[in-house]
């Protein structure tokens, strides 16, 4: 019976004859129609709703329609702008398709054309929402719970993970870091019978050898100093749910040892403890190294790699799968929205083609902070060029003008910082060994920040 | 017609058309002061005011109107102008023309009801806005749209 009443229209004119009839007339038509004086007036509503058409005239004191159109464009591109004028010139017609108006209108307009141009543009508004509607059902095939891609190899990684959550088999998930291997499984535990079970995340290299043993099987009151409370541990906290060891490439030979003991007898005893503790949770583990070259340096076990290795996954870099970049930007553009309660419609082409370009080698952890801070500085309701600050860019450029040497200096020390200045880890992380560090410290002159200077 | 709006009918003396509503560099006649001086005449025991002119109708922003209404309000007017076949070069057909009033009056009579342009075509408040448009269209409302003339009409004359 009415028409579709989700059309709203702005009408933006400085004569006031022209706002009532105009909108009076196209009230008949079931529409929502708003009628402002000027242009200052217009952009101040433009927020206020989502317009879907504007029929502005084009000579108005102060901003004229062309400058409004313009303005307008900046922060809602695809928003449809149709030029109203009283003197029709071939120049003006022109000038404002150029700069993208949608159509042109000679007042007084024929009630037959305006009718059928918003009839089009109605049209053209529920094949928009259609698309969305379409896009969003589609996201929906490309996500596993958190993860979303539509790379072909990912897509074969989702399957795999649903898969594999139905069973307690062991997961081994490899992947640069920030690929999401947590998220992978955050979503396997997610996606099995284990759901409403607790999952338990321990990152094995941020902790020393003993922290992370107390850590993981707990300790008995009064086992070391310190140690005044029964304590229990992961695996522990884990029971029935699942347990995920991070970074598992960064433990030491002899908790290897101990993990390897637990996951063939499914029991352990807490630190200084006696009583054999069975285990019913699922293990997965993680790893940005590469774990079949630390087996060949005898720096990991193998007897332990393949008891983890059951099911291995490997999650491609970003930069392998750079298709998936787009889908990242609207889904973390969406998250932050709802986070920080911004309303950002999307990203400008001129900003997709720079992530496009970038190497990612921080992947999508560092494209989600890279977007997250595009949203925070994003003035319009759309991400321009300008929101954008790759770190790797500035850092890009450094090393054209670099000498491999110095590369080679301001690598190591960064690796020392990260490791405390622990020579054995920070070898380990540099794939050197302890002796060629300590040459290179030397050589470089490099010294602990923070350090007091000696004498 | 007055069937259609479940409502009985009656001819008004004429009232003259008011000057200020000529424009004369268009040679037409602006239907929202027309609507304005007919308000000033309304009875009070009628619910409505429909008024039918021979004068050529346009608004500010568009070249013609067949007829204007107040959405919701008390007012109508109709145009016979582009509703002859003599302004399209044909012979007279008073027949035609009846039928064409008939549906224009409904039409704006329906927007005073609160009803706005309709997607059907069967419907007298599809938008015409040339005269095969008004002959092609249905000439009653929809059922959809009668639910809400009956339902406003009833609110309407319990006030």
């Amino acid at each position: 019976m009415t028409m579709e009443k989700k059309v709203n229209i702005m009408v933006v004119d400085d004569e006031e004859i022209v706002r009532e009839s105009l909108s009076g007339w196209l009230e008949e038509d079931g529409y929502h129609v708003e009628a402002v004086e000027s242009g200052r007036k217009a952009l101040e509503r433009l927020p206020e709703r989502a317009w879907d058409l504007m029929l502005v005239d084009l000579k108005m004191p102060g901003m004229d329609g062309i400058q409004l159109m313009d303005e307008v464009h900046k922060t809602a591109p695809e928003m449809l702008v149709i030029i109203m004028t009283a003197y029709a010139t071939v120049d003006t017609a022109v000038k404002a398709m150029k700069k993208g108006a949608y159509d042109y209108f000679v007042k007084p307009f024929n009630p037959d054309d305006i009718s059928l141009t918003i009839r089009k543009i109605v049209d053209h508004h529920k094949l928009v929402q259609e698309n969305l509607f379409l896009r969003k059902e589609l996201k929906k095939q490309y996500k596993l719970r958190d993860m979303i891609s539509k790379n072909e190899k990912m897509l074969e990684i989702f399957d795999l993970a649903r898969t594999v959550a139905k069973s307690n088999s062991t997961v081994l998930i490899q992947g640069e870091s920030g690929t999401g291997k947590e998220l992978l499984a955050r979503a396997i535990h997610d996606e099995s019978p284990r759901m409403d079970a607790p999952f338990i995340s321990v990152s094995c290299a941020s902790l020393t050898e003993s922290l992370l043993e107390s850590e993981l099987f707990g300790h008995e009151k009064g086992a070391f100093t310190g140690a005044t409370v029964l304590n229990r541990g992961k695996l522990e906290l884990a029971q029935d749910g699942t347990l995920f060891l991070d970074e598992i490439g960064d433990i030491s030979l002899k908790l290897q040892m101990d993990l390897l003991r637990v996951l063939e007898q499914r029991e352990f005893r807490r630190v200084g403890g006696s009583e054999l503790i069975p285990i019913n949770s699922r293990i997965l583990a993680a790893t940005n190294r590469d774990l079949a070259a630390a087996i060949a340096e005898e720096r990991f076990r193998a007897d332990l790699y393949y008891r983890l290795n059951v099911i291995s996954i490997h999650i491609p870099p970003l930069r392998d799968r750079r298709e998936d970049i787009p889908l990242l930007v609207d889904h973390f553009i969406e998250k932050f929205n709802i986070e920080m309660g911004k309303e950002i419609r999307g990203i400008s082409e001129g900003a997709v083609r720079i992530l496009m370009g970038n190497d990612w080698p921080g992947n999508a952890r560092e494209l989600r902070n890279v977007i997250e801070r595009a949203v925070v500085v994003a003035k319009g309701n759309i991400v321009t060029e300008s929101d954008i600050t790759l770190p790797s860019t500035t850092s890009d450029v450094n090393h054209r003008t670099k000498s491999l040497e110095e590369i080679e200096k301001a690598h190591i020390r960064v690796v020392l910082n990260e490791n405390q200045w622990n020579i054995v880890r920070s070898a380990h992380a540099l794939g050197i060994d302890r002796v060629t560090l300590y040459n290179k410290i030397k050589k470089f002159g490099l010294k602990k920040e923070g350090a007091a200077p000696k004498g | 017609m007055g069937e259609c709006l479940m409502a009985t009918t009656r001819t008004m003396p004429p009232i003259p058309v008011p000057i200020e509503s000529f424009e004369v560099r268009r040679n037409q006649y602006y239907s929202t002061k027309i609507l304005k001086e007919m308000l000033g005449n309304v009875p009070k025991d009628a619910l409505k005011l429909l008024g039918v002119t021979d004068k050529d109708l346009c608004i500010p922003i568009l070249t013609y109107v067949f007829g204007e209404a107040q959405v919701g309000g008390t007012a109508a007017v109709v145009s016979l102008a582009r509703l002859r076949q003599e302004h399209y070069g044909l012979a007279p057909d008073p027949s035609l023309l009846l039928e064409r009033l008939r549906k224009e009056s409904l039409h704006e009579l329906g927007h005073t009801f609160g009803l706005v342009h309709c997607p059907s075509r069967d419907c007298v408040m599809y938008l015409s806005n040339t005269v095969v448009d008004v002959d092609t269209r249905g000439r009653d409302f929809c059922r959809g749209c009668e639910t809400v003339v009956a339902s406003n009409t009833a609110t309407e004359r319990r006030r």
